[in-house]
């Protein structure tokens, strides 16, 4: 079994914590894993990525092939459009239905909205409202990650959840509360 | 299974060569290799890990630790290794005595460089081995195989890398630690001291040496002939470019494969894989090294594919898909590019100094019918980007304040140069005495936020130095002035900006306010104890 996941957003949207998250679930639970990165000059607020591998067996490349990738995950709507020439057919798109506006010439919103919902598989959601309706606006990535986490497959949503105890444990205990609250909400959201 | 830790390209290097026994690190930030030298110093207490000046200093100091019998670790960008590339070539005519290893991390498609040099032609044109790690794994191991190379053959080892092995993440079993070596200077003065006749001798060392090398890369654990059997096509595939292969299951396809992680060339295995075959294609991130070294070992009769046949792209990174397809696999795309998608390139960041260095420069150039302003290496590059458009060039690291000049020589005024405050001392210092001695017309602006904020907010070399420095090259007491960029002093900006460009001579303006991100940073870690 494999999972190759693309992670969208712009820099300072938390999506290497999402990628730290998942990856430390990952290498917990013994599976293959590669996760390319984007640092330096784009960080600072230009388009960021992040390809995601997961495996049962051994992975060779650190980037996912166009058209193979099972599922795009995004901070921003624009963003999860960015990357879909890499989406397999039966691909899932998780994002945030709230534009990230830093550049003059941000596309039609309903245009780009209606892009989205044309899509077979897809979940939009406004993660930043829900984020700041439960008091935790700077948890809106976790809230995303809950939202993505029955389409992981690969990895349980237990498995997530004792993830990001680890991962913020050094921060305390209240920071580790409020990032497992912001799970369950994206969790639940996709339920209802 | 919880024994392998998940660590990025550059971290597993770190790790390596903490185990490996190495005593000192020394570096210049530079994506994307900064991520090591943070490792180590956030992880090996006991490895001398202070940031250095520049690329040059740090090989020197690197070099001084070898030649006391310890193992040293200097790391760079590729651009990196054009500034340290005199004492570079130069150690491999010394030769080394504590092992030594020279990391270079490439940048292929530019992601955050000017340029996309594969830096394994500087350590062809120094004549000594080349290791390339293919994976995360492979570049933890690969380090005490390289210290010991380098002491072996008593040379310094480059080790390459590429973004894509640097800014990855994957399990790494790790190995025993090795304990540091014992201090040993050197006594043979004849290997250190290049006078012609001692050089001479040392290069007539270097040159024996190569058939060692060679042999040593024939027989390396590093370089592997896979399925070696009657084949059409046959791949030789460098480095990272292995994955990218590996990827399209060259095994099914039955086609072979000669890994390649160990350089120079391993001559016999490329000829063993060749006689099997009818065609080679080359897959080698960066430029066509192999390629062309391959191409005149088989001679012209002997049909071989790359970048330079175009049959994978002349220039970029490789991907899997672009290996797949000089492979003759199909790329398999479902959807095709949506329409709704606009690029998005980085800014600077709300609240940062430079917006209001470059807000003031912008009001005060328009004032004037050809101001010119040479820009530099930095996040401040981005001033180039709308709505400041506000540069008119960015060459290397220090070359605003030396363009500066050589353009105000022509006749250009006023010629302004802006440079950020750890570019200056990387490489600015000297292109300013060379500006006071000429009592050039120029006003450098040195953008200072306290930090190397580019590559993550590092020390910066000079700070709290720079109005000594300036004096001390003999800039005019008068003429160094020291602003905060803030939009309320925005007045008082422009008016010392107007009346420096006025000045017929050297003259330095300093604004100097802290990285908005290592400020928040800062702010965050104490909210964070309170």
């Amino acid at each position: 079994m494999k999972k190759d996941i693309i992670l969208a957003g712009v820099g300072g949207q938390g999506i290497l914590t999402i990628a730290t998250i998942i990856g430390d679930a990952a290498a917990v639970a013994g599976l293959h894993l590669k996760q390319a990165e984007v640092h330096g000059m784009s960080q600072r607020g230009g388009d960021v990525q992040s390809n995601l591998r997961l495996s049962t067996e051994e992975i060779y490349s650190d980037l996912i092939r166009q058209g193979a990738a099972d599922l795009i995950i995004s901070m921003e709507p624009m963003e999860a459009l960015r990357y879909l020439p890499y989406l397999n057919a039966d691909g899932g798109v998780v994002t945030s239905s709230h534009p990230y506006k830093n550049i003059p010439n941000y596309p039609d919103e309903e245009a780009l909205s209606a892009e989205l919902q044309a899509l077979p598989h897809a979940d939009i959601l406004p993660i930043e409202d829900l984020a700041k309706q439960n008091n935790l606006p700077k948890c809106a990535n976790v809230v995303l990650l809950g939202m993505a986490a029955k389409h992981i497959e690969i990895l349980s949503p237990e498995e997530l959840r004792e993830s990001i105890k680890r991962v913020f444990a050094s921060k305390g205990e209240k920071v580790v509360e409020m990032n497992c609250q912001a799970f369950d909400i994206g969790l639940n959201a996709v339920t209802k | 299974m919880i024994s392998k830790r998940l660590l990025l390209g550059d971290e597993a290097i770190a790790l390596g060569a903490i185990h490996a026994g190495i005593s000192g690190v020394y570096a210049y930030p530079g994506t994307p290799s900064t991520e090591i030298t943070e490792f180590i110093q956030a992880n090996a207490p006991e490895v001398r890990s202070r940031w250095c000046t520049n690329e040059k200093t740090a090989m020197e100091a690197a070099l001084g630790m070898s030649y006391a019998g310890k193992r040293a670790l200097v790391c760079m960008k590729h651009v990196g290794m054009n500034v340290a590339a005199d004492a570079f070539v130069n150690s491999a005519i010394t030769g080394i005595n504590g092992g030594l290893v020279m990391l270079a991390a490439d940048d292929p498609s530019m992601h955050s460089s000017q340029n996309e040099q594969d830096s394994r032609f500087y350590g062809k044109f120094a004549m000594i081995p080349i290791l390339e790690p293919s994976s995360q794994q492979e570049a933890y191991d690969i380090m005490p195989y390289a210290f010991a190379l380098s002491e072996q053959m008593r040379l310094p080892v480059l080790l390459r890398v590429v973004t894509r092995l640097a800014h990855s993440r994957a399990g790494v079993e790790t190995a025993t630690p090795m304990e540091q070596k014992p201090l040993n200077p050197d006594n043979e003065r004849t290997h250190w001291v290049l006078l012609p006749g001692n050089a001479r001798r040392q290069y007539a060392s270097l040159v024996e040496k190569q058939a060692q090398l060679h042999a040593s890369a024939e027989t390396s654990i590093y370089n592997k002939l896979h399925h070696a059997e009657r084949a059409p096509i046959g791949v030789v595939a460098c480095g990272i470019a292995y994955n990218y292969v590996m990827e399209n299951k060259p095994a099914k396809m039955g086609v072979p494969v000669l890994k390649i992680s160990q350089y120079p060339v391993p001559e016999v295995l490329v000829k063993a894989l060749a006689d099997k075959c009818d065609v080679l294609l080359i897959a080698e991130d960066g430029q066509p090294v192999v390629e062309e070294y391959v191409k005149t070992l088989l001679g012209a009769d002997y049909p071989v594919k790359g970048r330079l046949t175009g049959d994978l792209p002349r220039m970029g990174e490789l991907t899997p898909d672009s290996v797949g397809k000089a492979l003759g696999v199909e790329v398999g795309q479902s959807f095709t590019a949506a329409e709704n998608v606009v690029p998005r390139p980085p800014a600077l960041c709300q609240g940062c100094g430079h917006r209001d260095v470059y807000d003031a420069l912008n009001r005060v150039a328009r004032e004037y019918d050809d101001a010119r302003i040479f820009g530099d290496i930095g996040c401040y590059t981005l001033g180039a980007l709308p709505p400041f458009r506000a540069i008119d060039s960015c060459v290397d690291m220090g070359a605003s304040i030396t363009m500066a000049k050589g353009a105000a020589d022509a006749g250009v005024h006023p010629s302004i140069a802006v440079i950020g405050d750890s570019t200056f001392t990387h490489s600015g210092i000297t292109g300013l005495l060379d500006a006071v001695n000429d009592n050039s017309r120029i006003t450098v602006v040195i953008s200072d936020n306290l930090t190397t904020a580019m590559t993550g907010g590092q020390d910066s070399a000079g700070t709290n130095k720079f109005e000594a420095i300036c004096l001390g090259l003999g800039v005019e007491p008068a003429h160094v002035r020291v602003v905060v960029p803030l939009p309320k002093n925005m007045e008082e900006i422009t008016r010392i900006i107007r009346e420096e460009i006025e000045y017929d001579g050297v003259s330095v303006i300093i604004p100097r306010r802290e990285c908005i991100q290592t400020l928040n940073r800062k702010l965050r870690k104490k909210r964070a104890q309170e």
